[in-house]
Order: structure tokens, then C-alpha cells, then sequence
């Protein structure tokens, strides 16, 4: 494998479970993302698909299991995982009175020292016109561009991308699939939670209802 | 330090840019403390010995006024998320925008308070003392608020709970800052309340970005 990412360490996750709110989420998951591989999560509404993202990106901390990125702990090291995170969840984070290219600067700079791609990212989303206005402006179509347009302007080997198609329209899904191709050609990974039929080629598949816990009987009866 | 400052410059920007925030607080900063000479009449001798206590009242009130506006937003869209991803440490993070939000509110405060302190009589011995408690002291307010802010993130009525939580806090900072202006004027010398204001405040330098960090780690789950 060549490529910018093809060196680094791979990100592994053993035993995993995952615990929201009392309730026992899923167990026993195990992953793997390579350098260029791709990992769909599948799973009914409520199977955990966000939440195993939202652990991987460390924003949730896991009940049980551990996740090692090039074989360290991530928490060990957790600013180096972070730097090589990306994570698009349900909310853009969109901030009403600033411009798109004001939000792409602010979010690279948030994510570490690289000087920025801001004018590629907003062309690899097709934003170009619409990056000087205020971002309430946009459409709920146009402020999910914007947030995938994060993953250009500042490259990191993992992207965690939650439901990333949502809002999209035909190009715009085209524009994603193109992206996430190009991230794995240069060994990047990435990790997705869908609904949709999403062109991902080669990808491992979790179907998290595979490891849905059995009903906490304990948590059952103190309600 | 990219990201430090690009957060410090976009909390700057956002709340110099939806215009009214910082007319907001001043107005209400303001407002709150013209109402006291219509409250207890306009004797200048009354007015002279609780000017001082005024408007570092007002200050107060206007400081919990804004405070909402520090990590609610953030934590609704999921800006809050891709902060805590930052390699930046949270703790940094909140030090940004805990100091963007001193620039906003604090500062303006400390600087329209000589207008204001004529408005209630004070002595003009004390307006000096005053400027220089509220530029010492409001900092700690911002700072104080911040742990505030981040504990009640999540909750239904944060406006309410955020100032139940947060005014006990700011008793010292009010006590050394209007004790500095009392002495002052009674020829006790401010001096020591002074020193004290600036120790709560750089007490809490160190402390408050630490509970605000962890209480942040709370909301984000």
C-alpha cells in the first residue's frame, strides 16, 4: 500500500461494549480498520452504530474492552489519536453568523498546526460558491458538505463519519464516495454508520444487533 | 497554540458579530444600576455609601446574564464534540473561551463603570479604586461562571440553575471588591482588598479551568 497514511498504525478494537444511560448497549465487539480498508456499521435504530463511533472518536469512554491505535492504548496518548481523527457526527456544528470557509479555518486550526486546504475542500464538495455566506444561509444539505469538507481541509488517517450521507443529494453522495475512494487509495480508513446504499467497495461489515446485550434484568426492575 | 487562539478568535467573532451580546449586557449593566437612585431615593449621601456595592452588584447580575451563552451553544450543535477532539486539552479550550468571554463581558463592564459610578455619586476618590477592583475581580467572574456554565449544560432550565450555582461563588469577589471601595473612601487604603481580588482571581486561573474541564467531560456523553 502506498500512500500519505499507508504507514501508520492500525486501529484496533477488542472486546468493546458499551454502556448509555444504565442500559448495556452491545458487548464483546471486536474491530479492525487496516491502513485503506473501510468498516460499515449496519444495525436496527438503537443497535449502537453511534455510539462505536462516538467511542472510537474517544467521546465516549468504553464500559468494557480496549481500543489501541499502531498498538498503544488510545487514551494513553490521546491527543496523537485525536490529531488523527476525524469524526462527522448528526451535528454539524455550524455556527450561524460565521462563513463556511470561516468554520473550515476554525475547524483545522482546532485539529492541529497544518497549514489548511480550505480552497480543495470546498471545491471537493462543490461549496465554492456559497463559502463567503453566513452559514444560516445554508441548507441542511449545504451544512453537511461543509462539515465532510473538514475531512479535506485537514488531513487525518481515520475518519469516523456518522450517517455522513444524510441531507446529501445525488452529487453530493457522489462527491462522498469519491472522497472516502481517494482516503483509501492513500491508505486512510474509515469507519461509517448507514442507512443508505452507500458505493463503499471492499468494506468489513459490523451489524452491531450481532452484539446487542441481552435486556439488563437488574436495570428492568429498578425501573 | 493554532488552535488556542483560533478558538479564542471565533468566540470573539461570534459575539461581536450577533451584535446585540455585548449591548446586551452593558445595557443591563446599566439599567440595573440606574434603578437603585429610583429605589432608594436620591440623597447623594446615601447613594455615595452604596455605590460601590451597586455596581458591583450590577456587574455581578450582568456577568450570570451571559453566561449562558459560553458552552450552551456549542454544546447544541456538536461544536462542543469537535472541541473535546481537538489534540488542544480541554482544559485549554475552555481557558480560550472563558478569556473570550472576560473580553466580551468583564472588560466592557470595567471600562463604562467611571460613567456609571457618577450616575450613583460615588466620590471621585473611588472611581479609580473601583475601574481597578472590577478590571482585578471581573476575570475571576468569568472564570467562576465558567464551572457554573459547564455543570448546568444539559439541564432543563439552565438560565435559573446557572445563577443558583454560580452567585455563591462570586461572594468573594464582591465582598474584597466593594470592601476595596468602602476603604478608599473612608481612608483605610484599598490597597489589601485589592491584593485579595487579585489573589481570588488568580486562584482561580489554574482551578476554574480545571472543574470547568471536567464538568464539560460530563455533558458530552
Amino acid at each position: 500500500m502506498q500512500g500519505e497514511f499507508a504507514d501508520t498504525g492500525e486501529l484496533v478494537g477488542v472486546d468493546l461494549a458499551c454502556r448509555r444511560g444504565g442500559r448495556l448497549v452491545f458487548a464483546g465487539l471486536d474491530c479492525r480498520l487496516p491502513a485503506g480498508g473501510a468498516l460499515l456499521l449496519t444495525g436496527a435504530n438503537g443497535s449502537g452504530k453511534s455510539s462505536l463511533l462516538r467511542l472510537m472518536a474517544t467521546l465516549l469512554p468504553p464500559a468494557e474492552g480496549r481500543l489501541s491505535w499502531g498498538g498503544v492504548p488510545v487514551m494513553e496518548d490521546a491527543p496523537r489519536y485525536r490529531a488523527a481523527l476525524h469524526y462527522v457526527g448528526h451535528l454539524e456544528g455550524t455556527k450561524p453568523a460565521l462563513s463556511g470557509r470561516e468554520m473550515l479555518r476554525f475547524w483545522a486550526a482546532l485539529h492541529g498546526e497544518a497549514p489548511p486546504a480550505i480552497d480543495a475542500a470546498l471545491a471537493a464538495f462543490g461549496l465554492e460558491t456559497v463559502a463567503d455566506w453566513p452559514c444560516r444561509w445554508l441548507s441542511a444539505g449545504q451544512r453537511r458538505r461543509l462539515a465532510l469538507a473538514r475531512l479535506v481541509a485537514a488531513p487525518a488517517p481515520i475518519w469516523l463519519l456518522d450517517e455522513p450521507a444524510a441531507a446529501l443529494d445525488a452529487d453530493g453522495e457522489a462527491r462522498l464516495v469519491n472522497a472516502i475512494a481517494e482516503h483509501r487509495a492513500g491508505g486512510g480508513r474509515v469507519a461509517l454508520a448507514t442507512h443508505q446504499p452507500i458505493a463503499v467497495s471492499e468494506a468489513a461489515r459490523i451489524a452491531l444487533d450481532d452484539f446487542a446485550a441481552s435486556p439488563d434484568a437488574a436495570l428492568a426492575a429498578a425501573w | 497554540m493554532a488552535a488556542f487562539l483560533g478558538l479564542f478568535r471565533r468566540d470573539l467573532r461570534l459575539a461581536l458579530r450577533q451584535g446585540g451580546e455585548v449591548g446586551l449586557v452593558l445595557g443591563f449593566f446599566t439599567l440595573a444600576v440606574l434603578l437603585f437612585p429610583f429605589g432608594v431615593g436620591p440623597e447623594p449621601e446615601l447613594l455615595d455609601r452604596i455605590a460601590g456595592g451597586i455596581i458591583w452588584v450590577a456587574a455581578l447580575l450582568a456577568a450570570v446574564l451571559s453566561l449562558d451563552r459560553l458552552f450552551a451553544a456549542d454544546h447544541a450543535d456538536g461544536g462542543l464534540d469537535l472541541i473535546a477532539l481537538s489534540p488542544l486539552p480541554l482544559e485549554l479550550s475552555a481557558l480560550a473561551k472563558i478569556m473570550a468571554h472576560w473580553v466580551t463581558t468583564g472588560l466592557p463592564l470595567t471600562v463604562i463603570s467611571p460613567l456609571l459610578a457618577l450616575f450613583v455619586n460615588l466620590d471621585p476618590e473611588g472611581i479609580p479604586v473601583l475601574t481597578l477592583g472590577l478590571l482585578l475581580g471581573t476575570p475571576a467572574l468569568s472564570l467562576l461562571g465558567g464551572i457554573a456554565a459547564a455543570l448546568t449544560l444539559g439541564a432543563r432550565r439552565p438560565g435559573v440553575l446557572v445563577s443558583l450555582v454560580v452567585l455563591p461563588l462570586y461572594l468573594p469577589p464582591l465582598i474584597f471588591g466593594s470592601g476595596a471601595v468602602e476603604a478608599s473612601l473612608t481612608g483605610d487604603g484599598a490597597y489589601a482588598h485589592l491584593l485579595l481580588l487579585g489573589a481570588v482571581t488568580l486562584a482561580a486561573l489554574p482551578l476554574a479551568p480545571l472543574a470547568t474541564a471536567a464538568a464539560l467531560r460530563q455533558a458530552l456523553d
